[in-house]
């Protein structure tokens, strides 16, 4: 069993261990397990030892900056820390060094928190496999065939295997949620705008968000409660008078479920999910309040998010062109050939599937029918969701139609891939929090999604808390 | 057959902030390459624009100077484009919802008024700047990203300009209003004011508007007038010879004095403009928008109105002195210093106008108007004459020194003791018999003539009505 935070927090707060002892017994099973998994892209370990010394020796004199002070953590290959290398498992972002630190690195770092290295990802956190990743494909720890799901599958799997008690992805149409539910963990995508975008390299900017993958509710909820919080560098950050938390106790609690959405997913998700929907009727709220709820435009949810999210990737990805930083065509002889060159080599094929895709969205004569288009659905389905939220506090559904497909499944068919986000980009659209906790499986990891109205974090980590201690996931054995 | 021509001016105002429009780097000019940037003007992964409160503040003052209607929502787009100069690849602008539309620029000529309507105004950043080698051996160019994310306001007019000269005086109106408002120092050298023009003529009795090609490379006002005259020749002569203007971007080449073509229509950018997702609606309320208009500084026909009844000075120097926000500020220091009105207004457009055209100089540079004003009050007092004066001006603006010390050392302070004059009258007189004895014969002009006479043997600086009063006496003895 993998140590929760608060358990490592009790272990350095009674000096059972220190800073640098944990975070070399961390580096002890990346060293020896990783190399199964390949979740870390590159382990900072002089770096970390360092940090830890310096963790040690504030709590040696009684100045820990926080209970978490010590405590080591994951990061995933997209956000930026100062003077290390980050690069969203790109090759055009080779060698490039950030000079400035993400908002949610300065957060972790003011209450001690170490960071260990850089997590494997799909390129641009451009997938649901983290098979699109330029440098590794990392596996699933529950089963080494299978995907750890995508994009922030380094983020999952390195937890789940025990090699990080806790990390951070992001997710823009289920990137945290639904690697969490491949590999058993815990996954929160916050409400957009309560965790600052400042430092995260930018997929689609109106949808991507920061959030914790973890083995407990409650450590999600620590790390959240962390890296929350209005940021002044970032626009779309929500100011904190603003931040008005679902005051809700579970016990009368009303919870919804759309039917309309269980259709097409596997029988072995639906067997998990009505027995989740079974424990929630009889042990948390009566009979009354768990009801068949309506989203009518959820059908038009990834062709929405695909329109969106591209058309913001196309110009979010256009300054990465080899002339200031990253990776430049060493054969490039003018200004042309340094554009084309270093975007034809330094980009996977996903990417430039996504970005023609954008580009097509946005162009003079389609914007109308494409990009134009889906921006009025996004706000029916923006609607649909406040509706729904009038009846029912909590909307529960699975996180994925399948268990973790294997390697190799889907990587031809990029629609089928697509499709595997067709339950969590409806929240990533209207910006509301979701939460990915374990449902009920043998084998191989099956997820629940609880998603709630703006600001309901709280309520989400209460319900989920009840869900994990009922169906506690199996740990990994790889 | 007569061709009519019609030009629209679009103008790049670059805003006086102390920092960029989306981040807290230091706005400047001239320092050494890439000193004021950062993540976010740098374009680096992760960064993101915020958008500077001030920025916002100045394009509002400038949209309510020009009578504008100020729009309490609106919402910036990126604009996509490769070039090396713009790190993001996209410029934040505004596109479909600017802050600002519908205002007006009123010109007069000969004091014909016309109505000049601004279509929109609408904030946007600025780019960096290329940098090459004069060298065409070296192979590479060098990028200075210090001006990357200075914020710029577009104003742009309908085409409702009907000549170069249109079109200068609608710059020159407009220039004067952004500095009165104090929101940039409009300097074209610089850059901190650019201009595009559009340009197509008809025939005379068509209603249709011609086809036409922008004009860049605009970089001075001569720059503007001689590129209109010439496009609008250019596109005549290919009428008549039965071609046709096709719609394009041309460059105005200053040392060839011709307008060449850039791109045409078809290789123009598809700009895939698109909300910027990265930043919040602007929202503006009315509350917002009185406070700015409360901070509006007195606007040159406001101060034309006010100086015809305050200082009572006919309307047309009331006009010449508010033409600049430099000249008006002037004039009114010299009547706070108790330089009679008129007095004042007459010497700053007579000489200081004259002598500030030729140089090329501001006013204060010319002459501080602590010295001008002391050497007017010296003439007031009667201790020069006005004469004397103007040669104390003169050496005033080549020295800079104090006008009372030049008169001092120069000994020309003016001779107002009857005594003193009087021993010259009598010598003058005794010297011109024929023109005393032409002055009793009843001719009228002698008496000038023995004036001034007595003006040069006192070197100018006898009191000129006492050499008149004392030479009448003596006459009519």
């Amino acid at each position: 069993m993998n140590d929760t935070l608060k358990k490592l927090s009790e272990k350095l707060n009674s000096k059972e261990i220190n800073a640098v002892e944990l975070t070399e017994s961390y580096l002890k099973k990346i060293e020896e397990k990783d190399v199964k998994i390949n979740s870390f892209i590159e382990v900072e370990k002089e770096e970390a030892l360092r940090l830890a010394e310096e963790s040690k020796k504030r709590r040696e004199e009684g100045k820990a900056l926080s209970d978490y002070d010590g405590i080591v953590i994951g990061i995933k290959d997209n956000i930026l820390q100062k003077d290390r290398k980050s690069q969203a498992a790109s090759k055009i972002l080779e060698g490039f060094n950030s000079p400035y630190s993400a908002t949610v690195i300065q957060k972790l770092q003011e209450k001690g928190l170490i960071t260990l290295g850089r997590l494997n990802m799909d390129e641009f956190a451009m997938g649901s496999s983290t098979e699109n990743s330029s440098i590794q494909t990392t596996k699933n720890p529950y089963d080494l065939k299978r995907a750890p799901g995508g994009s922030s599958g380094g983020s999952a799997a390195s937890v789940a295997a025990g090699l990080v008690p806790v990390s951070l992805g992001s997710d823009t149409g289920g990137s945290i949620r639904q690697p969490a539910a491949f590999c058993g963990t815990v996954g929160l995508k916050p409400t957009y705008g309560t965790v600052s975008r400042y430092g995260l390299i930018a997929f689609a900017s109106s949808l991507d968000q920061i959030g914790p993958l973890s083995n407990t509710v409650e450590d999600a909820e620590i790390i959240y409660n962390i890296i929350k919080g209005h940021d002044k560098y970032d626009s779309s950050s929500i100011p904190d008078r603003e931040y008005k938390e679902t005051k809700k106790s579970i016990e009368d609690i009303k919870i919804g479920y759309p039917p309309e959405m269980l259709e097409g997913i596997s029988d072995e998700v639906k067997v998990s999910f009505f027995k989740v929907i079974e424990f929630l009727k009889k042990e948390i709220c009566k009979d009354s309040q768990i009801k068949e709820i309506n989203l009518p435009y959820q059908k038009y949810g990834v062709p929405v998010y695909y329109l969106t999210a591209t058309s913001e990737a196309s110009a979010n990805l256009a300054r990465f062109d080899g002339v200031r930083y990253g990776r430049r065509a060493p054969d490039a002889k003018n200004l042309e050939e340094v554009y084309e060159l270093s975007r034809t080599e330094g980009f996977g094929s996903e990417v430039k599937r996504r970005i023609l895709l954008g580009t097509y969205a946005l162009s003079s004569g389609y914007y109308d029918a494409f990009y134009g288009k889906s921006q009025k659905l996004r706000k029916l389905i923006q609607e649909d969701y406040l509706k729904a939220f009038n009846e029912v506090d909590v909307i529960i559904i699975p996180t994925t139609p399948t268990p973790p497909f294997e390697i190799g499944e889907k990587t031809k068919d990029p629609v089928s891939m697509y499709l595997s986000d067709v339950l969590t980009v409806g929240a990533s659209l209207a910006g509301i929090p979701a939460l990915a906790v374990p449902a009920p499986f043998d084998k191989l990891p099956l997820s629940i999604q609880l998603q709630g109205a703006f600001f309901s974090e709280k309520l989400l980590f209460d319900l989920g808390r009840k869900i994990e201690q009922a169906f506690p996931a199996p740990p990994a054995v790889f | 057959m007569n061709y009519i021509p019609t030009i629209g001016l679009e103008v790049h105002v670059q805003l006086n902030t102390n920092t960029k429009i989306f981040c807290g780097c230091k706005t400047s000019f001239g320092d050494p390459p890439n000193v004021h940037i950062c993540p976010v003007c740098l374009g680096l992964p992760g960064a993101l624009p915020v958008l500077n409160n001030e920025v916002l503040k100045k394009a509002v003052l400038a949209g309510l100077a020009i009578k504008a209607e100020i729009h309490k929502k609106s919402k910036f787009d990126r604009k996509n484009y490769f070039y090396p100069d713009l790190p993001k690849a996209y410029q934040i602008s505004q596109f479909d919802e600017p802050y600002c539309t519908n205002g007006v620029i009123t010109i007069e000529e000969e004091g014909r008024k016309k109505d000049i309507c601004i279509i929109r105004i609408h904030m946007e950043e600025d780019a960096g700047k290329l940098m090459h080698s004069e060298d065409s051996n070296v192979q590479e160019s060098y990028v200075d990203l210090n001006r990357a994310g200075t914020p710029l306001i577009e104003i742009v007019s309908a085409p409702e300009i009907d000549s170069s000269d249109e079109a200068v005086l609608y710059l020159t109106q407009l220039k004067s209003i952004m500095q009165y408002i104090e929101i940039s120092d409009c300097n074209m050298e610089q850059g901190s004011l650019r201009v595009d023009a559009n340009i197509s003529v008809r025939p005379e009795g068509q209603e249709k508007l011609g086809t036409r090609a922008e004009i860049k490379n605009l970089n001075s006002f001569k720059a503007v007038k001689a590129a209109i005259d010439y496009e609008i020749e250019r596109q005549i002569d290919l009428i008549n010879s039965g071609e046709k203007v096709l719609q394009e971007t041309r460059l105005w080449n200053a040392v060839s004095s011709r307008t060449v073509s850039m791109r045409s229509k078809e290789e123009s950018h598809d700009y895939r403009y698109f909300p910027e997702p990265d930043l919040v609606p602007v929202v503006l309320t009315d509350d917002e928008i009185s406070a700015i208009l409360n901070d509006m500084p007195e606007l040159a026909y406001q101060k034309k109105e006010r100086f015809v009844k305050d200082y009572s000075i006919p309307e047309y120097d009331a006009g010449v002195l508010t033409a600049k926000k430099e000249y008006a500020e002037y004039y009114e220091n010299l009547v706070k210093k108790g330089v009679p009105a008129k007095k004042a207004s007459n010497w700053l457009m007579a000489e200081m106008l004259a002598f500030a055209r030729e140089k090329d100089l501001e006013f204060k540079d010319l002459c501080s108007f602590e010295n001008l004003s002391a050497l007017l009050l010296e003439i007031e007092s009667g201790t020069i004459s006005g004469k004397i004066a103007k040669t104390v001006f003169a050496e005033m603006i080549e020295t800079n020194k104090d006008p009372l010390q030049i008169i001092k050392e120069k000994g020309l302070v003016q001779i107002t003791d009857e005594n003193a004059i009087v021993l010259v009258v009598e010598e003058v007189l005794k010297e011109n018999q024929e023109s005393v004895q032409s002055f009793l014969d009843g001719k009228d002009k002698a008496l000038g003539f023995l004036v001034g006479q007595v003006m040069k043997k006192t070197q100018g600086k006898a009191n000129p009505p006492l050499v008149n009063k004392l030479l009448l006496e003596r006459l009519k003895k």
